[in-house]
């Protein structure tokens, strides 16, 4: 008997809440502009936030009430905007260069020094408050993989030696990781980028040598091997300029602390106990 | 224990937030400005009072003669539930700068363990229906008090230079924390010596 009771109960005072809030959305409804849906059925509704807007449908009603730029949409890229474009009955111009996060930073426990042993909670925004970081350098990754737990589609996580690397094929541009990264080592480059320059130090050649073997020292090898390569030193930090189109193999092949990577080379360990995760259980 | 009574044990001495550390989520989450901490407060006032009369009606009306009071829990989540449905239909109405400025929280009040609880212990305290509104609705005004109160400091606190490991939702804990000391003065002594024995 009980049991049949507890069920009508709950059954009949679901179904009386159920209609009476059913009445309500009728009575209450508030109308929604036919494009918003429009927009957001045309945006990815991978609901990253890449946009600055709370999610796709947010970003979707302030594409239509607000005037918002419409071609934030990372992840949706060219096609997305052009999509919106036609929604809205306005031109846009837009490039369909994609664009992906890349670490640049090769620094750990084997290429550079560190100034103190950090036990705190394993998040880089905590560990920048004190003292810019662990690391000698306070310019490099701290490899906490704060940029992970922010990656809505995972695409970056630690190789097998303990660096953090993004996938660049599961990347969707979405930006995240690079505003919450506190030393801005997270930085976006072209899908098409053939190498990167992994380090973001502007200390002068002499300091980085002292506390990283990976660093850029600021040597100009890069601007002299490969002219064509797009290559600028400025602040003692080797930057690329990807609309050169000339080769940079050979300013790769000779830089002296070998901080210029060939992208494809940068992929995430596959095995999901990295040697750095063994070490953060053990602390 | 009469309506005043009442009042004053829910709004000050057993004030939710800062002495039951109830309903937190939404005392750190909606009090960075005072315009949605205020929008919120009056959102939850509207859940409790009406929560806790429902809630008594159906522990009253359908649980106690069917003997399944077992099922307080679980019904009582679904006046909640519906309530906070209802409240979050007419916001989104009536005002949506402010339906946008609650956001998430809004239909988390569903889970907020406050409205529950207010629910359970007016249930659980003997009280009768009208009491049981009172009940709900100082509750929620000791909401509406704990979080105006965090707001305005957090407001104040953007202003001021804070150490950098703290700023954000570290200081706002310890703002919180230091609240909740004060709030200790309030004490059921003190009641007592106001309104006489209970």
């Amino acid at each position: 008997m009980i049991i049949l009771y507890s069920f009508l109960a709950v059954a009949v005072l679901g179904g009386l809440f159920g209609i009476g809030l059913a009445v309500a959305a009728k009575a209450l409804a508030v109308e929604k502009d036919d494009r918003i849906l429009a927009v957001e059925a045309a945006l990815p509704g991978a609901n990253c936030g890449g946009c600055g807007y709370a999610g796709c449908a947010a970003y979707a009603e302030a594409i239509v009430k607000e005037d918002a730029d419409i071609t934030l949409c990372a992840p949706g890229g060219a096609a997305v905007a052009r999509a919106i474009a036609e929604i809205m009955g306005i031109s846009v111009e837009v490039s369909d260069q994609k664009m992906v996060a890349m670490v640049h930073c090769r620094g750990n426990r084997d290429t550079c020094t560190y100034k103190f042993d950090y036990n705190g909670i394993r998040d880089c925004n905590a560990l920048y408050a004190l003292y810019g970081g662990d690391k000698t350098c306070s310019f490099g990754c701290l490899g906490l993989g704060s940029c992970m737990k922010v990656c809505p589609v995972d695409a970056i996580d630690y190789d097998s030696r303990g660096n953090v690397v993004v996938d660049r094929d599961v990347c969707i541009s979405c930006g995240k990781c690079v505003d919450v990264c506190p030393t801005g080592v997270m930085k976006m480059v072209p899908y098409s980028a053939d190498y990167i320059v992994a380090c973001h130090s502007i200390d002068k050649g002499a300091l980085v040598r002292k506390y990283c073997t990976v660093g850029c020292i600021g040597c100009k090898m890069c601007e002299k091997k490969s002219p064509e390569g797009g290559f600028t030193v400025e602040d003692f930090l080797a930057r690329i300029d990807y609309d050169a189109r000339g080769s940079r193999d050979e300013a790769a092949a000779a830089c002296p602390p070998k901080c210029i990577l060939r992208v494809s080379s940068l992929k995430p360990d596959l095995v999901p106990v990295t040697a750095l995760q063994e070490e953060n259980e053990e602390a | 224990m009469s309506y005043l009574a009442i009042i004053l044990t829910f709004v000050f001495v057993s004030n939710f937030i800062l002495t039951q550390f109830l309903g937190l989520c939404p005392f750190i989450g909606v009090s960075r400005n005072v315009d949605s901490a205020v929008g919120m407060g009056f959102a939850v006032i509207f859940v409790m009072s009406i929560a806790s009369l429902v809630t008594w009606f159906v522990y009253h009306y359908i649980l106690v003669p069917l003997h399944i009071e077992f099922l307080q829990t679980i019904t009582f989540i679904l006046v909640i539930a519906s309530l906070v449905q209802l409240v979050e239909l007419v916001i989104q109405k009536i005002s949506p700068p402010l339906y946008k400025a609650l956001g998430i929280y809004l239909p988390l009040i569903t889970t907020n363990c406050a409205v529950l609880g207010i629910a359970l212990i007016a249930v659980r305290s003997g009280y009768n229906a009208l009491e049981s509104f009172v009940a709900g609705f100082s509750a929620g005004l000791g909401f509406l008090l704990a979080i105006f109160m965090m707001s305005t400091l957090r407001e104040k606190l953007d202003t001021e230079w804070v150490p950098k490991p703290f700023r954000g939702v570290p200081v706002a804990f310890i703002t919180a924390g230091l609240m909740a000391l004060a709030f200790m003065a309030f004490d059921k002594a003190l009641l007592q010596n106001l309104l006489g024995p209970m």
